[in-house]
């Protein structure tokens, strides 16, 4: 069913690709590195189908819900109310060659979606366009083919083209989520989709089960867990679940995978002081990348893996570094608060999110590799902790107890949208957001 | 053609109960031997192994002083869990994000340390622990700091360091479970385990 289904997926065709002008994509739609996005209004109005089919006219409501909650996602678009559309393609027409843009417009959409979805059989065609209304030509057109449990991953793509379209970014949704919850009693890291949907138990270790961290290829994930007593790290490929262990005495914890390698910096106790090493993705030491006195801990890399930022406490607070692994120069980078943790490394490379503490509260702050500017990203909502960069870098991850209990949120990387993604039992923490998985597939 | 068969019945009865009795009688002595060995050593004698089948009158001379034994050793016992209850009972507090130890800190590491240099067969899993305030995993590490402090303090008084192992559970594992400073102050500490 695996190999089937990507087999049709990738059976997916351009077709009557028109391009308003000559050039190949227009990444001016959306400026992901303006902390004030004009949100663009776009329409994606029920999907065309086969009024005979009863599954088809399911299917065409669910699957245009979908399109509109992945858009909606991303923090790009305003998602107009379908109450105030003038024209409906159900009752027009489907190949939408007669489109009245001035209908769309009218309304205040600047892009709108159209899709015609047939099911046959056990086979889905689904036939999906992007539209500039102003300027009244299509963007993007694609059909795909899949089999009919399919459907997500075929709105995923579709979502993925336009926010390609229009940014220049591939997106994140063929991601995943890696997070602790102690929903079953014990700490175990569950992992679900990037908006929080099909939720499944990674680990059943029955014990504290804690930092999950992605290796860059999405096949490997590492944590700490007190399976055997002490506070151990296991690397662990998420597909047959083979698995190394490292065991030493003390601490082994806060593991990060190097970019592009199967290595990974961890923290390690064993020599009598507390010093990031570089290990193997085996869990064999290849050398110690940190040697001062104190804590050093929660490596995390930069992502041409040539620098790490880590959390020491040798200034006498817990504090953000950065260090040039070829060079071994190390710089302090945060001076603000007497508690700054938790550093994520942003997928652009340009900026650190981390954790700061300041009156008692924890809250998500990011700041640029000179140290200077540190921006505050949530403020007088609980504790907010442990941020996570979405693989394109537009969003954050992190957990909050603004509700009460800890629990996951997503929020854009300017601090804007904030919401929760799950709602389940037991308190969830540390998220960990996966790189684009989709490559990884057969 | 009777007679014999007297003669047979008794042999077959009395050749085996000789036999049995040579055995016995072997073994007796044999145990009189080790007795009287024990006897000779007069240490704290482990109640003798038992020579049931002879009735000699030594171990009777053993037992009268056995209860006695038992007693001391039951006291000697019950003082011990004492102290061991007292080892585990009592935690050891740290200040916000430090893994320093007070004086009130070092007052009570000073009393387990009178313990186990009493008890030197004993030895102690300390266990740090830290309130929930900091981030999880530097309190990992600011939980490992905080039962190395406790355990360096301890071989400092001179007591061996292989008698203590060392595990962190951070914030993992709260004693109180509250938002307050009460709260919180009770969680950031060393507890210790005997082994």
């Amino acid at each position: 069913m695996t190999i089937f289904r990507y087999v049709v997926l990738i059976a997916a065709v351009y077709f009557s690709f028109i391009m308003p002008s000559g050039s190949f994509a227009e990444y001016d739609y959306i400026d992901i590195n303006s902390p004030f996005l004009r949100k663009i209004p776009i329409a994606v109005p029920v999907f065309t189908t086969d009024k005979a089919s009863a599954t088809g006219i399911q299917l065409s409501k669910r699957s245009s819900d979908m399109l509109s909650g992945m858009l909606d996602f991303t923090g790009y678009f305003k998602m107009l109310d379908p109450e105030s559309f003038i024209e409906d393609p159900a009752k027009t027409n489907s190949d939408f060659s007669n489109i009245s843009f001035p209908n769309w417009t009218a309304v205040g959409a600047e892009l709108l979606v159209t899709g015609n979805i047939q099911a046959k059989g056990d086979i889905l065609e689904i036939e999906l366009r992007l539209f500039d209304t102003l300027k009244a030509g299509q963007l993007i057109g694609k059909k795909y083919n899949a089999g009919i449990n399919d459907m997500r991953d075929v709105i995923k793509r579709f979502s993925g083209e336009i926010v390609y379209y229009l940014t220049g970014n591939r997106g994140f949704f063929d991601s995943q989520i890696a997070f602790v919850s102690n929903g079953t009693g014990n700490k175990e890291i569950n992992l679900c989709e990037f908006d929080g949907s099909g939720i499944t138990q990674f680990t059943r270790n029955r014990a504290i089960t804690i930092s999950p961290a992605w290796s860059s290829d999405g096949q490997w994930i590492a944590y700490t867990s007190y399976i055997r007593g002490n506070p151990d790290l296991y690397i662990v490929n998420v597909r047959d679940r083979s698995m190394s262990v490292v065991a030493k005495k003390g601490i082994n914890i806060t593991p990060a995978w190097v970019p592009g390698k199967f290595e990974l910096a961890a923290t390690l106790s064993y020599s009598g002081d507390q010093d990031i090493y570089l290990l193997t993705g085996t869990g064999r030491e290849i050398k110690k990348l940190t040697n001062e006195r104190g804590s050093d801990v929660s490596p995390t890399w930069s992502p041409d893996g040539k620098k790490m930022a880590f959390v020491s406490s040798r200034s006498g607070t817990p504090q953000i570094y950065v260090q040039n692994i070829d060079t071994g120069h190390v710089e302090r980078i945060t001076f603000y608060g007497r508690y700054n943790t938790q550093p994520s490394w942003s997928p652009k490379g340009d900026k650190i999110a981390y954790s700061g503490m300041n009156g008692g509260r924890h809250n998500i702050y990011t700041i640029g590799l000179n140290g200077k500017d540190p921006v505050q990203l949530t403020g007088n909502a609980g504790d907010n902790e442990s941020p996570s960069w979405s693989p394109d870098g537009s969003l954050i991850a992190f957990s909050s107890t603004r509700e009460g209990p800890s629990r996951i949120y997503v929020m854009t990387a300017f601090g804007t949208d904030q919401r929760r993604l799950l709602a389940v039992s037991g308190e969830q923490t540390t998220p960990k957001w996966s790189p684009g998985l989709r490559n990884n597939q057969p | 053609m009777r007679k014999s068969i007297w003669v047979v019945l008794a042999l077959l009865l009395v050749v085996p109960g000789l036999l049995f009795t040579a055995s016995c009688g072997k073994s007796s002595i044999k145990a009189d031997i080790e007795n009287m060995k024990e006897k000779s050593k007069q240490a704290p004698a482990p109640p003798a192994p038992a020579p049931a089948p002879v009735p000699t009158p030594a171990p009777v001379v053993q037992k009268a002083p056995e209860p006695v034994r038992i007693s001391e050793a039951e006291i000697r016992a019950k003082e011990k869990a004492a102290a061991m209850q007292a080892l585990m009972n009592e935690d050891v507090y740290f200040d916000y994000d430090s893994a320093a130890l007070a004086p009130a800190a070092q007052q009570i590491l000073k009393k387990k340390a009178a313990y186990l240099e009493k008890y030197s067969d004993v030895s102690m899993t300390i266990e740090g622990h830290c309130d929930e305030r900091g981030t999880n995993e530097y309190n990992l590490a600011l939980g490992e700091r905080r039962s190395e402090s406790a355990k360096k303090f301890l071989t400092d008084l001179g007591l061996a360091a292989s008698r203590f192992t060392t595990i962190s559970y951070g914030e993992e594992k709260p004693l109180d479970t509250g938002k307050t400073e009460v709260a919180w102050s009770k969680n950031r500490r060393a507890h210790f385990v005997v082994k």
